[in-house]
């Protein structure tokens, strides 16, 4: 198992990150963050903390859960379902960004936009994501990553966070063979 | 899990999936798009042998919010009535590819029939059988009961429930005491002798004669249909007597403690076992327990259905 991101690193890429969101966006007033559970909503809040304070103003922010929309519920014992909350300004001509931990193959983030387009109709749709370690098996990319990771699709990237694993790092480890 | 036949089959942590599960998916209602795509493809049977509104209309309302298909079949208007036996029924279910099949029959034990058999290869779901059990109600008041005096526990330890009335012929009530208590509630079920049925006295509840003196302590009175049509002989003097023992009326329900809630799974006999103005009192959440069964049934359907069938559930 290798660290691929310190604690640190993690904090850097966040606030990176946070800065071109507001950069592309000319401002937080239009924009909502739903972040997709579980790791994907706790980093959502985080940026949501580092765009106040950079903008000075408040950042919608909420939750999206995906599981309902995958295409690979079939394929997996039933899934428990995570929390969804739309912020009370919802998402109806808004600028959504999509948080997420890991993109990989991209059919989470396909389930997300399905998901969204059943709540309402967005004006324009981001993805910031703190790792990408390619394998998309759909035309998806990301507009803010925090660090490319080139991986083997034999590895496993594990992002942990304190608010759930109570400490701050990204991991790489070879899967066992199943 | 892969049918769902009795509230005895379930552990305390699946029962828990299923109320968190059904809390995420009343989100769905509440949305301008009151439809998922998680069951597109699938089959669903609605076999009713014996008359239903709420349970039926509202599993087909939960199917169809996850996109299933769904065909009703009742006994009237079908080769039932003509005396087809269940396994002819099941195995036309089977050809047709029906997914899973909701059932209520008059004989206890007739999902389990279904369940155990190879006659049909897709999920039961138990909705009524004769006087054994109906664990969807069951699951759909404890996640009323959970909604409103839950605080936001997962389960519903240290509340007491009333169930009162016609317990004998209740599959309800049965249900109900396994749920309630599994979920670490505590179960007081007020009924005249004659309608407790035999070997009661070894459920997990408390048993009381006495409607008032049971009353203020009770977080929660789920009231029973009294089930003239199951009813045979006379198991009490008359329906006056009857109400003014064990009805619920605007007295008793002035003498329920702030914050405690009205509950009956319907449909009602308004004036026998409670009446009008209680039913539709402040405190009743009768209504709410029907939108709240389309939540709790989507979330049976979503945990029975949506996953690859022949892996056991893992949580």
């Amino acid at each position: 198992m290798n660290t691929v991101l310190s604690a640190q690193d993690i904090s850097r890429a966040l606030s990176r990150i946070a800065h071109e969101i507001c950069e592309s966006n000319t401002g937080s007033q239009s924009m909502t963050l739903l972040g997709i559970p579980t790791r994907g909503a706790h980093l959502a809040f985080r940026l949501a903390t580092l765009i106040e304070s950079i903008e000075g103003s408040s950042v919608q922010v909420g939750t999206l859960d995906t599981t309902l929309f995958r295409d690979d519920l079939r394929l997996k014992a039933p899934r428990a379902l995570m929390a969804t909350k739309i912020p009370p300004l919802g998402v109806q001509g808004r600028t959504v960004v999509l948080v997420d931990d890991v993109l990989f193959s991209g059919r989470t983030i396909r389930a997300a936009l399905d998901a969204l387009g059943d709540i309402g109709r967005p004006s324009r749709v981001q993805l910031a994501t703190l790792i990408d370690r390619g394998h998309r098996e759909l035309p998806i990319r990301a507009d803010f990553v925090g660090k490319n990771i080139p991986t083997a699709l034999s590895q496993s990237v594990r992002v942990s966070l304190t608010e759930i694993d109570g400490v701050d790092e990204v991991t790489i480890s070879d899967l066992v063979s199943s | 899990m892969k049918h769902l036949l009795s509230i005895a089959d379930i552990t305390h942590l699946e029962a828990v999936s299923i109320l968190n599960t059904a809390t995420e998916l009343a989100k769905v209602s509440d949305t301008p798009m009151k439809k998922l795509p998680t069951l597109r493809g699938r089959t669903i049977v609605n076999l009713f042998a014996e008359d239903s509104t709420r349970t039926r209309i509202s599993f087909e309302a939960a199917a169809k919010r996850l996109s299933a298909d769904v065909i009703n079949f009742s006994s009237k208007g079908s080769s039932l009535s003509k005396g087809e036996s269940l396994k002819d029924t099941a195995q036309t279910l089977q050809a047709m590819g029906a997914d899973a099949v909701i059932i209520r029959h008059g004989a206890s034990g007739a999902p389990a029939r279904l369940a155990e058999c190879q006659w049909m290869s897709g999920a039961v779901i138990n909705a009524g059988d004769g006087t054994h059990e109906h664990p969807s109600q069951a699951l759909l008041d404890a996640f009323t009961i959970r909604k409103h005096l839950g605080h936001g526990r997962e389960d519903l330890e240290g509340l007491r429930i009333g169930i009162v009335g016609d317990v004998l012929h209740s599959r309800v009530a049965r249900s109900n005491v396994l749920l309630l208590t599994k979920l670490g509630a505590h179960v007081t079920l007020i009924a005249p002798p004659t309608l407790l049925p035999v070997g009661v006295e070894s459920w997990p509840v408390t048993i009381s004669y006495d409607f008032d003196s049971a009353l203020e302590s009770l977080d929660a009175v789920m009231m029973l249909r009294v089930q003239l049509e199951r009813m045979n002989e006379l198991f009490f003097p008359n329906a006056r007597e009857y109400s003014r023992y064990f009805g619920l009326n605007s007295a008793r329900v002035k003498a329920l403690h702030p914050g405690a809630i009205v509950m009956h799974p319907g449909p009602m006999n308004r004036g026998l076992e409670i009446t009008a103005d209680s039913a539709d009192s402040a405190r009743s959440v009768i209504v709410e327990q029907v939108s709240n069964g389309v939540s709790v049934r989507m979330a049976i359907l979503y945990l029975l259905l949506a996953g690859d069938t022949s892996i056991k559930a893992g949580n």
